[in-house]
């Protein structure tokens, strides 16, 4: 029978199942960082559970971590007694730490990747919502709790119920200055904040075909933010050179693409739901409120929320504008703002970093504005600085900081002011996300770049 | 785990769609290591100014909604990051049921591991909801879970809809870590088989 690819992964994942319970699921790579684990393992001690599989267990602090100068303490003390725990906890139990000191530091999503941790085929978990980002290489992968974090450790499976499947088909070919991040915000304007609620996304399609790996990484990365349990890209020649040579990908290598290669969805295998969009039209988008589905295009304006036919949306769209202090029709390139982020784990890899330095060369930051550039990891940096990339970066104005997921939720010194603009790479505008009243508008990194530039928005095709 | 099996309490309500965690319990009290203490930082930029004194305009600080164990939440409640901070944060606060027109998968998930029950109900029930209580100062609603039913003294009705397991699970307060332990024998055999085909890439 013709399966989807999420079906060929489930199915090779079910340890046990019994009718009316949940199934029981295998987990092949569980990824962990400070926020989200102490209670985890402190379950684990008070239960005297071991951890049943260590060898599967990763872990690094990032969401915490001050990006500027790493030779200092972290002034922060809640924070350092966070970061001090996962030390203890991944000594403890004989898990391998990326810490600040390892050259393969980085935020969690960025560093699985680069390690070949990921790998087509398996499930992976980890106590972050964002671990969707996986699924770019064709892995099942989902954000837990903590109580799942537990589970997973004392366990390596998890009781999970099968989600339905969507397929998002993506056609057409995108205009100079679109980016994969406009795609997946212009998906979530399209289908809403809970339009994959209890599924897991397939993206496919010639668009989708088209895209790099740090591209397709940005696109699963979001599909949370459309409320799906996780997003799949099914492997190609692609995903093998990108995984090739990688620290953990297989010795074996042509074996393991060989056996990848029977993993895409099958020719008549069904969804649940599907959808399809053309992106030859597509531009540069921008949020302008306070979840990403409430997005616009670069050269639309602030909508009408009275026009807005649905009362939720409506009451939404409303609250939302005076959150972020727009008027109504507002053109969006009339927005001025204060800040600029680029980084996270939605874009915070080479290639973003690369085309905002390509905007940014010999130019200058606003004298309005304040921007940084936080790389996702170290590896991330220190090939940035190998290309100069770093120096464009500083000499147009911008902080070049260390990695971390700094101004992404702004847990760290990284944060905005109340009533602060901030045009950022990252994946959430939700009220007080960057910074109690700051306001974030969700964007690529060339059009990050280029509003530092600017001092407003811009739109980065003309 | 505390078990469920029912639940009768003053009704509160918060308005606002797409709630997600970073409003329930914002990222500067994620950095304790504990489980607990987490509900004086509940919708905390919502429901303080400043970090000390109440908001008088957000309607779960009104006198009346005081000692509510039951919220009622609009659609897509719980969306967002992962951080079971949230569940415990609104656990903390007094909340045993959360009912709302839809919830995020991650939070719906974290809600069981807590002992909290989130129901969805549809969008008229939950607006019949708002409604009553807004009319009604001091409203409160049974929640009974051996029956899979909600009702007011005010004779309203609505069945639960809730997937068996859960239910168990809920009702007698079970560790799912522990039913997952007892099922070793079969991990260990799907270990063997994996590592007999995958090998090192597992």
């Amino acid at each position: 029978m013709a399966k989807t690819l999420f079906e060929k992964i489930w199915e090779g994942h079910v340890v046990h199942e019994e009718a009316g319970k949940p199934s029981l699921i295998y987990i092949d790579r569980h990824l962990v960082h400070e926020v989200t684990s102490p209670q985890a393992f402190e379950g684990l001690r008070m239960a005297k559970r071991p951890v049943r599989q260590p060898a599967l267990t990763f872990a690094t602090m990032d969401h915490n971590v001050p990006t500027t100068d790493r030779s200092q303490p972290i002034r922060d003390q809640i924070s350092a007694k966070q970061i001090e725990t996962l030390t203890n906890n991944c000594r403890d139990f004989d898990i391998t730490l990326y810490d600040l000191k390892s050259p393969h530091h980085g935020i969690v999503h960025v560093i699985g990747p680069e390690l070949g941790l990921t790998l087509p085929g398996l499930t992976v978990v980890c106590g972050d919502s964002h671990t969707s980002t996986h699924g770019a290489f064709g892995a099942l992968a989902f954000g837990i709790g903590t109580s799942e974090v537990e589970h997973v450790l004392a366990t390596q499976c998890l009781q999970q119920s099968r989600p339905k499947t969507l397929l998002i088909e993506i056609a057409g070919e995108r205009a100079q200055g679109v980016e994969a991040k406009d795609i997946i915000l212009y998906i979530i304007g399209q289908i809403g904040t809970h339009g994959g609620s209890g599924s897991v996304i397939e993206y496919a399609g010639e668009a989708v075909r088209a895209l790099s790996m740090e591209e397709r990484m940005t696109v699963c990365n979001m599909s949370i933010e459309a409320g799906a349990r996780a997003g799949l890209i099914a492997p190609d020649e692609t995903t093998y050179a990108y995984l090739k040579g990688r620290d953990y990908a297989p010795d074996d290598y042509e074996a393991a693409c060989k056996d990848w290669s029977t993993l895409p969805t099958d020719t008549g295998a069904t969804f649940d739901k599907r959808f399809h969009f053309d992106i030859t039209a597509l531009a540069p988008q921008v949020t302008w409120g306070t979840n990403p589905g409430q997005v616009v295009s670069v050269d639309g304006r602030v909508p009408l929320p009275a026009e807005m036919a649905d009362e939720n949306a409506r009451k939404s769209a409303a609250r939302a504008l005076e959150y972020m202090g727009l008027k109504e029709n507002t053109p969006i390139e009339d927005i001025a703002i204060d800040h600029v982020f680029i980084g996270s784990c939605t874009n915070s890899r080479i290639e973003d970093l690369r085309r905002a330095a390509q905007v940014a060369k010999d130019k200058r930051v606003a004298s309005s504005v304040n921007a940084m550039v936080v790389p996702g990891s170290f590896a991330v940096k220190q090939q940035a600085e190998a290309e100069g990339l770093d120096r464009i970066f500083k000499e147009a104005g911008f902080e070049w900081r260390e990695s971390g997921c700094s101004m992404c939720l702004a847990m760290n010194p990284d944060s905005l002011k109340p009533g602060e603009r901030c045009a950022s790479t990252s994946n959430r505008n939700f009220e007080g996300r960057q910074g109690q009243g700051g306001r974030t508008h969700l964007v690529s990194p060339t059009m990050a770049a280029a509003a530092a530039l600017a001092g407003h928005f811009v739109d980065v095709r003309e | 785990m505390e078990p469920f099996k029912t639940l009768k309490g003053i009704v509160t309500l918060l308005d606002l769609p797409d709630v997600d965690t970073d409003q329930i319990i914002p990222k500067q009290f994620l950095k304790r290591i504990e489980r607990t203490g987490f509900g004086q930082f509940l919708f905390y930029d919502w429901r303080f100014i400043d970090g000390e004194g109440l908001k008088p305009d957000f309607e779960m600080n009104a006198p009346r909604y005081q000692g509510a164990s039951i919220l009622v939440a609009r659609a897509n409640f719980g969306c967002g990051s992962s951080r079971e901070h949230a569940p415990w944060a609104l656990l903390d606060y007094g909340f045993r049921c959360i009912i709302a027109p839809s919830f995020a998968d991650i939070f719906y998930n974290n809600c069981f591991k807590n002992g909290i029950l989130p129901v969805c109900l549809s969008e008229s029930d939950v607006e019949t909801l708002f409604t009553r209580v807004r009319q009604t100062p001091g409203y409160t609603l049974s929640v009974d879970l051996e029956k899979q039913e909600i009702r007011s003294d005010d004779g309203l009705r609505f069945a639960i809809e809730i997937d068996p397991f859960r239910r168990d699970c809920l009702q007698k307060g079970l560790d799912d870590i522990g039913l997952t332990v007892a099922q070793q024998d079969k991990i260990a055999q799907y270990e063997a088989k994996r590592a007999a085909i995958v090998g090192a890439a597992l």
